[in-house]
């Protein structure tokens, strides 16, 4: 399969594996190693059969249209936001993504980031590294246990979410496309009653048109100066402005976020709040979960090429 | 101070001046007499001789001063020592035993925070969340690229060193991440499905995680050796919650720099507040100032705790929280 050409656009970062894996057995054309991109992508457009995406880069309409020997898409996420899903179905191009693999780790990360933004984890680190607790003791924090903690989108990773609040007695509180009655935890119908039904409000569902800015003004003033807002879905279900200003007013509790409007820029302005744990989007950041990952990647390409059923297909 | 008021209401010694003590004070005054040893210009011993008699009730501090013997013996008529701490190396129980005297403590009214401080501190550890806060936040993400990959808690055998209120409310949370628990305690407990080792090395040797939950004993002293760091492993965490004492610090700060273990969470120290400085240029270790219990709730839940203990002995109602004495 080496003489089958795949492009990729950005490294797969810390895991070469991936990256190690395709070479074996593919021709991958990498994108960030050449410094004329554009003349690359036209040198090798009618050759390239299969991309692979990424969490932060997809495949646009534009992309899409300049590769017409294009056939499968797969994204090294769960998330396919960034990839133009209603040109791919119209072309018969295949998209596949990495789900269920990474469900534990980005449900871990969720609750890390409550626990670390409620409890000061990291600042009270800081706190000790720096010196100060010989001068006095930290203050008091405030406790997680038995928090109501309200998710947005209750897939795999919200349920995932819930299983791991619950240990904590925390209620759950759920809004969703739809109800789910089966479940035992309380539904509201819209996110602005949801938040201010809640004290940590977690953002668990794909990004949209629907779900864009879905935590806007209204809803962070809705969870309200002690509330918590905990972000693993993506950057822009947030309008990050707002965000920013609410929570330099103080009338938002707190954040922790793992993801970005335009990664990996990260509001300076964030940087001296205390309230505040940042990621940067470590949600599926394990070697166990990124060599899992790449071989869904991996498997779906060859189950392509070999004509055999996708593994994890979205289109 | 007894004024007309209060003379009528229950009283309850108090021997020294705490924060506690004045957090407590305003909701305890209104329905106790609190009687304060530290208020007199006379010796304790005498004090406690003239006035406190006819005393039935003690509040204590886990901070001191330890209710000994002697003191004990000053109080004929005691029958409840009531202490702000879940630990009772501070209180003579065995004298206390001997004269019939209910010792109530704070029971659990901690552990779940003390918990969610331990898995707090074990995910950090394991995800690095500490660090790479620290690395966005020195604008170090654009410029060097994703921080270094952390290590997945799904699956992962987690051993933790005490099944005690706090240990068990532990075990609870880390099922819920899908790691499996074990532990080492001073006694099985066949009810619980965990799996006991009745030796905390053969523990730490099949364990990617240890946390430690126990209390600071004769025996639990320097329990956490070289020899248990060593089964722990290259790749083991330590998290601990219990008492510093508890690790040979020395030791455990030697096998980190020396990289010969993953990782530790630590809210406990030998030498609290001070800190192995070692420590601070490590990226695997997430440190915290002895504040598991420290909580807005906690300290509320303990007041009602003791409150609560205190009303129901003058009502000849049993105690919310009478400690077991073995």
């Amino acid at each position: 399969m080496d003489s089958i050409d795949v492009f990729m656009q950005v490294p797969t970062s810390i895991s070469a594996y991936l990256e190690q894996e395709l070479d074996k057995r593919f021709n991958v054309l990498k994108l960030w190693t050449v410094p004329n991109k554009t003349q690359f992508i036209k040198d090798n457009s009618s050759s390239i059969r299969a991309i692979v995406g990424h969490g932060g880069a997809g495949a646009d309409a534009e992309l899409i249209d300049s590769l017409p020997n294009l056939e499968i898409i797969s994204s090294f996420s769960v998330g396919t936001d960034k990839i133009d899903l209603k040109k791919c179905k119209e072309k018969g191009i295949r998209v596949t993504n990495t789900p269920d693999v990474l469900t534990d780790d980005v449900a871990d990360i969720a609750i890390g980031l409550a626990l670390a933004v409620m409890r000061r984890l990291c600042e009270s680190d800081r706190y000790v590294r720096s010196g100060q607790w010989k001068k006095g003791n930290y203050k008091l924090t405030t406790k997680f246990t038995g928090k109501t903690v309200g998710i947005i989108g209750l897939g795999r990773i919200g349920k995932a979410v819930a299983k791991r609040a619950e240990a904590f007695s925390c209620p759950i509180a759920y809004f969703s496309r739809t109800e789910k009655p089966e479940l035992k935890y309380k539904y509201y119908p819209t996110v602005v009653e949801l938040a201010s039904n809640c004290d940590v409000l977690v953002v668990a569902c794909p990004l949209t048109e629907e779900t864009r800015h879905i935590i806007n003004r209204e809803v962070i003033d809705a969870l309200g100066p002690k509330g918590v807002l905990i972000n693993i879905g993506r950057g822009h279900h947030v309008d990050e402005p707002e965000l920013v200003s609410a929570l330099l007013e103080g009338r938002l509790g707190g954040a922790g976020l793992d993801v970005y409007q335009n990664e990996p820029e990260v509001p300076e302005q964030l940087f001296g709040l205390e309230n505040m744990v940042l990621l940067p989007h470590a949600g599926s950041g394990t070697t166990e979960t990124r060599n899992a990952m790449a071989d869904l990647v991996i498997g779906n390409l060859e189950a392509h090429f070999l004509n055999k059923p996708l593994l994890t297909p979205v289109v | 101070m007894a004024d007309d008021d209060h003379s009528e209401l229950p009283t309850v010694l108090v021997l020294r001046r705490c924060p506690f003590i004045a957090l407590l004070e305003p909701k305890c005054s209104q329905k106790f007499n609190l009687l304060k040893a530290w208020d007199s210009p006379l010796p304790q011993d005498r004090f406690l001789t003239t006035h406190a008699r006819s005393v039935q009730a003690l509040l204590s501090s886990g901070n001191g001063p330890p209710i000994t013997a002697q003191i004990l013996q000053l109080l004929p008529s005691l029958k409840l020592v009531v202490t702000n701490s879940t630990g009772l190396d501070h209180v003579d129980l065995a004298e206390c035993r001997r004269r019939g005297i209910a010792v109530a403590n704070a029971a659990k009214v901690f552990a779940e925070d003390v918990a969610d401080t331990a898995v707090g501190l074990f995910i950090d550890v394991m995800r690095k969340i500490s660090a790479s806060n620290r690395y966005v936040r020195g604008g170090l993400w654009a410029c060097r690229g994703d921080y270094p990959l952390g290590s997945k808690i799904g699956g992962k055998k987690v051993g933790i060193v005490g099944l005690g209120s706090i240990g068990l409310e532990v075990a609870k949370r880390l099922e819920a991440f899908g790691c499996s628990v074990s532990y080492n305690s001073r006694s099985e407990k066949p009810s619980l499905s965990y799996q006991f080792y009745s030796n905390v090395c053969e523990l730490a040797a099949d364990s990617d995680a240890l946390i430690i939950c126990c209390g600071l004993t004769e025996e639990t002293h320097h329990m956490i050796n070289k020899e248990v760091l060593s089964a722990l492993g290259r790749e083991g965490v330590i998290v601990n919650v219990g008492r510093g004492a508890i690790i040979d610090e020395k030791e455990m700060v030697e096998c980190l720099v020396r990289g010969e273990i993953g990782g530790a969470g630590l809210d406990v120290f030998e030498n609290e507040p001070n800190v192995p400085k070692e420590l601070f240029s490590l990226d695997n270790v997430v440190l915290s100032p002895h504040q598991a219990i420290v909580t807005h709730e906690a300290f509320v839940d303990l007041g009602e705790l003791v409150t609560g203990n205190l009303e129901a002995f003058f009502s000849n109602k049993p105690l919310l929280s009478l400690a077991v004495i073995n």
